[in-house]
Parts: C-alpha cells; sequence; structure tokens
C-alpha cells in the first residue's frame, strides 16, 4: 500500500531522513520507533504532504506521492493524526469531527459522511456523549479520542499516527490502544509512531527502528521485542514479553 | 525417480517463497540499508572498510549500487579471529559455531536469538522445498559439534514438523543402517560421500532398499556431481535434493532445491547475491557462470556485506514452475580457488605441502591424484625423496616414515591418504596448475 524509496527530509539546512525506505501492505500495522529527533515525525509529516521531500519516492496505493499537494494525499485516503492532537478548542466535538470530512463534503459526499460519523461515535462513545461540547474542555485522552475521530471521517485507506499515547493518562492509553487494534482488526492499514515501544510493538505486526534519521533494525513485533538492544533501549529494563 | 513424491508443491512459508519479484526487492533495498547502518555503526572492520573506500550509505539506493561496496574475504574473516566481526554484544549472542580451521584459522560465527529463528526457517523452506512433511521421519547423519550443519537440519526439519533423528556423523554406517530400518526413517540427510557409504554398507549387509522406508535423500555439504546423483538415487532408490550452505553465512539455509531440480531457489528475502567475474572483481549479472558473492541482509551477530564464496555458480531469472519466486543458482560445482573437498573435509593443498616440508628425507615435491573406487574419493601422494640429505638406509626406515606421514596427515587434515615415494627429481616439472589432478567422475 505504501512504499518509501531512499527518502530525504528535514528543515532548513538540516538533514532529518537520510535514505530511509520502508514498506507498509495492506491491512498491517507497521511501528517506527525510536529516540526523541530520530526523525519520526518528520516521516510522517512528509508522507502527510507538510514537509517536501528532498529526494525519494513515496508511493501510495502505486501512485507518485512524493510531491502531491497536502489535500491531494488526504483525498488518496493517507491520513496523519498528529502529534498533540490539535484539535480545535473553541469548536465543539461535532465540529471537529467533520471537518475532518470536510473533502469528503466538497465531493457532495453527505450520506457517508453521516454513516462515518456514527462509527466514530460506536468507537468512541464519549465523543457522541460531547459532541455539542467544546473540543478544549476535554481531557488529553478524550482529545486523542477526537484526533484519530476525525481522522476517520476522511475515510482514510492508511492511518498514520504520531504518539498516540503521549499525554495520555496510562488508563485511556489501554483503551485507545484497544480501539487501534479494533480499527485494524476491521482492515485498516495502519503506521504508527510510537515512544511507547512496548505499546506500539504489542499492536504491530512489523516494525523499524530509527537511529538518527536513518533505520537501523527492521523486522517482525516478534523479532524486535526479543532484540536485546531494543530490549535496553526501548522497552525498558523491567521489560516482560507482551503476548496477545 | 518416484513421481508419487515428488508430484506437488509445499511451501513452508508461501508469504515469502512466492512474494511478487516487486516487493522481494523492496524488501531487500530495506533490509540491505538497515544492515549497512548497523555494521558501520558496530563493526569496526565495516567502519574501516568502508571509509578506506569512501563509500557513502547514502548512494546505496538499489541492487545496482551494491558494487560501491568493498568484498569481505575468508582472509577477512580469519583475521577478525575469534569474534572481531560480531554485530552485538557477546550478550545477545545465544550459541557459537566454528568452522574447522583446516585451511587456516578457524570461523567462529555468532547467532542471536533472531538469528537461530531465521535459520530455522530458511532450513525448514529448503526441507519443504525438498518435499518432506511431518510426515516424514528425517535422518541426519551429519556432524553436530563445532559445525554447523547438523544443528541446522535438526531445528529446520523440526519445524516442519518432521520426527528427527539425530543419528549424527559418529555413528557406524552399521548403526545408521540400523537406525534407517528400525526407526523407519523416510529421508537421509547427509554429505553426499556419507550416503555412497551408507550405500555401500546396505549391500554389503545384504539390506534392501524393499526392507526400507527410505524415500529421498538430502545432501549437501561438499560438491557433488549429477552422476554421483544418478548412481545415490539408483543404490538407494530414492529421490534427492541439493542444498546450498557455508558456515559464515548460513549453513544450511541459503538456498536449496525444489522437488523439480533445476537449480537451488535462494532465500533472497534473507540474502542478496551477485556472480562476478573472479579475476576482474565486477558483476556479470544474472546468466553467466561466475563466483557467488553474498551478503546477508537479515543477520544481527555475523552479517557479512559481499562476502566472496569462492564457488562458482550462475543464477536463472526464469520463474520455477514450483511458484516461488526466488531466483534460481546452478549447483556448485567448481570452486575459483584450489581448495580441495575431499570425503566431507576441505584442505589446501599448501597444507599437505607444509606436512611434506617438516618431514626429513623428502623434498616438498608432491603431487596429489584424487580418484575414487567404489564412489569413496581416494587421495594418491607422489612424494619425491629427497636428494640432499643422507639417503634412508633400509626398507624399515622408509616404511616407518611414510607411516609417520600418513599419520601427521591424518592427524592434522583428517584425510586418509595413500604415500608413494618417486625418484629424486622426478616431480621437478609440476607446478600450480598441474599440482592437482583429479580424477573423480563429475
Amino acid at each position: 500500500m505504501l512504499k518509501i524509496l531512499n527518502l530525504e527530509a528535514g528543515y532548513g539546512q538540516l538533514r532529518v531522513l537520510k535514505g530511509i525506505s520502508l514498506h507498509v501492505l495492506p491491512g498491517e500495522a507497521v511501528a517506527i520507533i525510536g529516540a526523541n529527533g530520530a526523525g519520526k515525525t518528520t516521516l510522517l509529516k512528509t508522507i502527510a504532504g507538510i514537509l517536501r521531500p528532498r529526494s525519494g519516492k513515496i508511493m501510495f496505493n502505486k501512485q507518485d506521492i512524493s510531491n502531491a499537494p497536502l489535500e491531494r494525499i488526504v483525498e488518496t485516503g493517507c491520513c496523519l493524526v498528529p502529534e498533540g492532537r490539535h484539535v480545535f478548542s473553541t469548536m465543539t466535538v461535532k465540529e471537529n469531527l467533520l471537518l475532518g470530512a470536510y473533502h469528503r463534503q466538497r465531493n457532495g459526499a453527505s450520506a457517508d459522511i453521516a454513516s462515518t460519523l456514527k462509527q466514530v461515535y460506536k468507537l468512541f462513545g464519549i465523543l457522541e456523549e460531547r459532541a455539542n461540547q467544546l473540543a478544549g474542555t476535554l481531557s488529553g485522552g478524550q482529545q486523542q479520542m477526537l484526533a484519530i475521530g476525525r481522522a476517520l471521517m476522511s475515510g482514510p485507506k492508511l492511518l498514520m499516527m504520531d504518539e498516540p499515547s503521549l499525554g495520555v493518562a496510562p488508563l485511556l492509553v489501554k483503551s485507545i490502544y484497544q480501539t487501534i487494534a479494533d480499527l485494524k482488526r476491521e482492515g485498516l492499514t495502519i503506521l504508527l509512531v510510537e515512544q511507547n515501544a512496548r505499546a506500539a510493538l504489542a499492536l504491530a505486526d512489523r516494525g523499524y527502528v530509527f537511529e538518527t534519521g536513518q533505520i537501523v533494525l527492521e523486522g517482525t513485533s516478534r523479532e524486535l521485542s526479543d532484540n536485546p538492544e531494543v530490549q535496553r533501549a526501548y522497552l525498558g529494563k523491567e521489560y516482560q514479553r507482551i503476548d496477545e | 525417480m518416484s513421481e508419487e513424491y515428488m508430484g506437488e508443491t509445499i511451501y513452508y512459508n508461501p508469504k515469502f517463497e512466492t512474494m511478487p519479484r516487486e516487493d522481494i526487492e523492496q524488501q531487500q533495498i530495506e533490509r540491505l540499508q538497515s544492515t549497512l547502518n548497523r555494521v558501520y555503526r558496530n563493526v569496526a572492520f565495516y567502519q574501516k572498510a568502508f571509509d578506506a573506500n569512501r563509500v557513502n550509505l547514502e548512494n546505496i539506493k538499489d541492487m545496482g549500487t551494491l558494487r560501491e561496496l568493498p568484498f569481505t574475504t575468508k582472509e577477512d574473516l580469519q583475521k577478525s579471529y575469534p569474534y572481531d566481526m560480531f554485530a552485538v554484544p557477546l550478550r545477545n549472542i545465544v550459541r557459537i559455531h566454528s568452522t574447522s580451521g583446516i585451511a587456516g584459522k578457524p570461523i567462529v560465527v555468532g547467532f542471536t536469538r533472531d538469528d537461530l529463528r531465521n535459520w530455522t526457517e530458511c532450513t525448514a523452506r529448503l526441507l519443504a522445498a525438498a518435499g518432506l512433511t511431518e510426515h516424514d521421519v528425517v535422518q541426519i547423519a551429519l556432524d553436530y559439534n563445532l559445525f554447523t550443519s547438523g544443528f541446522g537440519f535438526q531445528q529446520g526439519a523440526e519445524q516442519i514438523g518432521a520426527s528427527v533423528i539425530p543419528a549424527s556423523f559418529t555413528a557406524s554406517v552399521e548403526k545408521q543402517i540400523v537406525i534407517m530400518r528400525d526407526f523407519k526413517t523416510t529421508a537421509l540427510v547427509t554429505t553426499p560421500s556419507h550416503a555412497v557409504n551408507i550405500a555401500a554398507g546396505l549391500e554389503e549387509f545384504g539390506v534392501h532398499t524393499e526392507s526400507l522406508h527410505l524415500r529421498h535423500g538430502l545432501f549437501s555439504g561438499e560438491r557433488w556431481s549429477d552422476q554421483l546423483r544418478q548412481q545415490l538415487e539408483k543404490r538407494l532408490h530414492i529421490t534427492s535434493t541439493d542444498a546450498y550452505g557455508l558456515t559464515e553465512i548460513m549453513n544450511p539455509g541459503v538456498a536449496g532445491e525444489c522437488h523439480l531440480r533445476e537449480g537451488l531457489h535462494i532465500n533472497e528475502d534473507h540474502f542478496l547475491i551477485e556472480i562476478i567475474n573472479p579475476k576482474t572483481l565486477e558483476p556479470v549479472g544474472i546468466g553467466p557462470e561466475g563466483e557467488l558473492v553474498l551478503t546477508t541482509i537479515t543477520k544481527e551477530g555475523f552479517p557479512l556485506i559481499r562476502y566472496r564464496t569462492g564457488d562458482i555458480t550462475s543464477l536463472n531469472p526464469e520463474p520455477c514452475a514450483c511458484g516461488r519466486t526466488f531466483l534460481r543458482m546452478a549447483r556448485v560445482l567448481s570452486r575459483t580457488d584450489d581448495l580441495i573437498s575431499f570425503r566431507g573435509v576441505e584442505f589446501f593443498p599448501s597444507q599437505i605441502e607444509q606436512i611434506l616440508r617438516e618431514v626429513e628425507g623428502i623434498s616438498p615435491h608432491y603431487q596429489l591424484i584424487l580418484g575414487r573406487e567404489a564412489g569413496v574419493d581416494t587421495l594418491e601422494i607422489k612424494v619425491e625423496i629427497s636428494d640432499t640429505v643422507p639417503f634412508l638406509d633400509g626398507l624399515k626406515s622408509v616404511e616407518n616414515m611414510l607411516a609417520q606421514l600418513s599419520k601427521r596427515i591424518k592427524t592434522i587434515l583428517d584425510v586418509d591418504a595413500k604415500i608413494t615415494l618417486v625418484e629424486p627429481k622426478s616431480l621437478r616439472h609440476i607446478d600450480d596448475k598441474s599440482r592437482v589432478v583429479d580424477k573423480r567422475p563429475g
């Protein structure tokens, strides 16, 4: 579904991604793990079209989206849930959700949008309960749910998530990951960036380990979880095997 | 060949074994790049080698750019004895194997937990490709020691669910036959020369193949000709397949024949393969014969970049009727160097020379004659009596010297050789080209 070859990207003089190649197959959940500043977020921003690649190729469902405008990338079904949620706090929960379907509205698919909204409410009951509340009044975890819900409103084929567990209470992390697992079961393809490697690898089929803008390890989640360096660097000393 | 067993294709992991070429290539470049990043960070040898060759790893963008990387040779590995080529700390290594070191210093290889799993997978694939299943009783007559082969096949055969007998190489031929008959062995995994011994044993002890359940032989570890294959299949009443591997890379597990036996499928999701001209070192591409060069792309403990195997083969890009999409390599029947493969042992002529030099009374002019009698390799060493040392008086001391020499060769190289003394100066014309006369068929 997603195929990236030799991707380079960065900010101004700063080269962040130094030749990244990776792929995500349809229905797969793939985790990107790595320390702060390794280039994980830059990768997602570049795929989403927020940053322009300097070189390399991004293929999404056989279309080259390397230099496509942001809105076209969303239309192809590639959608990002940004780090730190970025919900519009002075708008209601429902308004936030509908914004996610903006491009579909333009294309006159309002019946579909209503049905997607129903699905999102089913997934996150709390969003329906608080539909008319201002988004700014939600807790961190609820805002994360809203951000995911908003992305789902765009009808994505590939959902990219940047640190969905960041700044979220532990109990809610579990529930958010449960929802992501449900989405995966329903067939949604997921590319997940996480510092919480344990949660990410428990969910994902495969993963890539980033180090200073390069991939230094790739493998199935089981392989990565069994790798002593991954255990030490990203899973913490108290690591225990996460069996399904 | 018994068609009833060889009709259908069995995959161990069709997701990878039948992956579209495009996906294989994407996976290869990803894995190559992450391997290169790891070895540059973790292996001093590669950091030095890449820097010395001004390699910019960011330029390695496809298989065509692979040639920008320097080769790794056997000598490089010998110099790194024991652990200098390891890419992870020893605490992450869960298994250590080694070569015999017969041809120089041994090469020590280490496996992480993930390496062992991949090794098992690669071996399971070639056993499945050979047509073996959980219904098979697999007798492994290979070394279980520092060498990798016995353990490798054991793991792989267990993985496909076969009933596996670690008969090992040390059991006598008679014992192998008793096990084969009583345990109802259906598949024999051993070296081709040991298979010859077992076939001879069956004939000697009057055991008919009809009284056995044996149906397949997987023979590897030595070069074996198509003639030997036909002979073994006839004598043991089996089908047989070949597998390719080497300790430094993975043995077994690099490649194996499927039941169609038209080349060995390379596990291309774990290894990159190149064929080079051994003289110019330039890649020759797909088709022509040349030296096999391998790059590991999943190994963690002992990754190798562009390792020169010294084995001569060629690549076949045609899709195989078995459905596997991996490239096939021709069976390896010769080498770039003069390494001699003899009854499962490998040695260089120079090692014989070294032993000869230590013995007083002969000159270091010699010739090696390799032959085959009743399917078993024979080695004759012709040596000149020296004309510079006092002549050996009497038959006894000549016999003594010969006995001492054979014993020494047996001890050091584990090779049984017949030694023939010839007149002084009669071998002076022998040079490195005529040093070895290989009369073995095939």
